[in-house]
C-alpha cells in the first residue's frame, strides 16, 4: 500500500472529512457483520461436510445391500428382469420436492422424497414367481434412494454454501484490506491538507498583523515627525510672535483702563 | 445466484448406470417417461458397448436441457469415463451424485465432491 497514492479522489474539505469518517464507520460495522456471517456459514459448512462424509459411507453400505436384494430377485425370478422393468417404467412413483432453509440469509434448498400413490408400473413384475423378493427389493431400493436423496440435498447445500462462503470471504477481505485502509488514508490526507491550510491561514494572519503593525508604526512615526515638525514650527511661530504679543501685552498693560 | 431460482419444478431423479443399478432404482419407482411426442426417459443403461459420447450426451441432457430433474445419479465407474465433465460441473442444480455399483465398490477418493471437501480442509 503506497501511502499517498491509494486514496479516494476527494477535495480536502471539512465536509468530505465528515463523509469519510461516516464511511469508515460504516465499513467497520459492515466488516464485523460480514465476518460474523462468514463464521456462521463456515460452521454450518463444516457440519455439512462432516455429514456428507458420513452419508457417503452409509450410501456405500446401503447400495451394497440393495444390489444384494436385486441379485436375490434375479435368482428367484430365474432370469434377468432388467429389460422388462425398463420397458414398463412409465411415470415416476418416487419423486422429490425441494424446500428452502435459511442459514444467515442464504437459502439452502433441501430435497424431500415423496411417493405418489396410485400408479404402479411394476404390478406384473414377478407375477409368475419371486413376487416376494421383488417386493422386498423394491422396499430396499426405496430406502436406498431415500438415503441418496438426503445425500443429494447435503451435497447441494455444500455446493451453494461453498459458493456463498467464497463470496462473503472475498467481501470481508476487500473491506479489511482495501476499503478501510483507503478510507483511513483519505482521512489522513484530508487532515494533513486541512492542517496545512490552517498553518497557511495562521501565517497569513501573522503576516497581516505584522504589516499592520509596521504600517501603524510608520504612521505613528510619520505622525510624530509631523507633530514634531509642527511643534518646531509652532515654536518658531511663538518666537516670531513674541514681539507683537509683548507689544500687545505692553499695550494692554498700558491701556488697561481702556478696555474695562 | 441464478442457481437458487430454478429448483421449484425439479421433481424427478435421473440415472446413468449399469443395468443392475438402473433396474434396482427403477424398481424403487424413479423411472419416468415424458409425454409421447418426444418420449424422453430419465434413465440410461450403460454397458461396455456404450460409447462415451452417448454417456456425455445423456449427462448433458439430464443436467442442462431438462429442467425437471433435481438429482442425477451416476455410477462411479461411469462417472470415471466422463470424469472431466463431472469434475467441471459445478452448478447446484441438478445435483450430481456418484453411486457405487455392484461390481465396482465405492471409492471416496474419486468422488468429485468429496475431493473438493478434502481440498478445502487441506488434506
Amino acid at each position: 500500500m503506497s501511502g499517498a497514492a491509494d486514496r479516494e479522489a476527494v477535495f480536502p474539505t471539512r465536509q468530505s472529512l465528515g463523509l469519510m469518517k461516516a464511511k469508515l464507520k460504516g465499513a467497520e460495522t459492515g466488516h464485523s457483520l460480514l465476518k460474523r456471517k462468514s463464521e456462521a456459514l463456515t460452521k454450518r459448512f463444516r457440519e455439512i461436510t462432516r455429514r456428507i462424509d458420513e452419508a457417503k459411507r452409509k450410501m456405500g453400505r446401503v447400495m451394497q445391500i440393495a444390489s444384494l436384494s436385486l441379485a436375490e430377485v434375479t435368482y428367484a425370478v430365474g432370469g434377468n428382469i432388467g429389460y422388462q422393468i425398463q420397458e414398463s417404467a412409465k411415470a415416476a412413483r418416487f419423486r422429490i420436492r425441494a424446500k428452502q432453509e435459511n442459514v444467515s440469509g442464504v437459502l439452502l434448498p433441501t430435497f424431500e422424497a415423496y411417493t405418489t400413490e396410485g400408479n404402479n408400473d411394476f404390478a406384473m413384475t414377478g407375477l409368475g414367481k419371486g413376487g416376494q423378493q421383488v417386493q422386498r427389493c423394491r422396499e430396499t431400493y426405496a430406502r436406498a434412494v431415500e438415503a441418496l436423496v438426503e445425500l443429494a440435498s447435503l451435497q447441494t447445500a455444500f455446493v451453494i454454501l461453498d459458493e456463498v462462503i467464497k463470496v462473503v470471504n472475498r467481501r470481508v477481505n476487500a473491506i479489511e484490506h482495501v476499503i478501510i485502509p483507503r478510507t483511513e488514508n483519505t482521512i489522513k490526507y484530508i487532515n494533513s491538507e486541512l492542517d496545512e491550510l490552517d498553518r497557511e491561514e495562521f501565517y497569513r494572519l501573522k503576516k497581516v498583523a505584522n504589516k499592520k503593525q509596521r504600517d501603524n508604526a510608520a504612521q505613528d512615526a510619520e505622525m510624530k515627525a509631523r507633530k514634531e515638525a509642527q511643534g518646531a514650527m509652532d515654536e518658531k511661530d511663538q518666537v516670531a510672535d513674541d514681539g507683537p504679543s509683548d507689544i500687545l501685552g505692553a499695550a494692554a498693560a498700558e491701556d488697561e483702563d481702556v478696555i474695562f | 445466484m441464478t442457481s437458487q431460482q430454478d429448483y421449484k419444478d425439479r421433481q424427478f431423479l435421473a440415472v446413468i448406470g449399469d443395468e443392475d443399478s438402473v433396474t434396482g432404482l427403477l424398481l424403487a419407482g424413479i423411472g419416468h417417461v415424458t409425454a409421447p411426442p418426444d418420449a424422453q426417459k430419465n434413465f440410461l443403461v450403460v454397458d461396455n458397448k456404450t460409447d462415451n459420447a452417448a454417456i456425455e450426451s445423456a449427462f448433458e441432457r439430464f443436467t442442462t436441457e431438462r429442467k425437471d430433474i433435481g438429482i442425477v445419479l451416476i455410477n462411479q465407474h461411469i462417472a470415471d469415463r466422463i470424469r472431466h465433465r463431472v469434475d467441471t460441473y459445478t452448478a447446484a442444480f441438478p445435483t450430481i451424485l456418484e453411486i457405487p455399483s455392484k461390481d465396482h465398490p465405492y471409492d471416496p477418493e474419486k468422488d468429485s465432491v468429496l475431493r473438493r471437501v478434502r481440498r478445502l480442509f487441506g488434506e
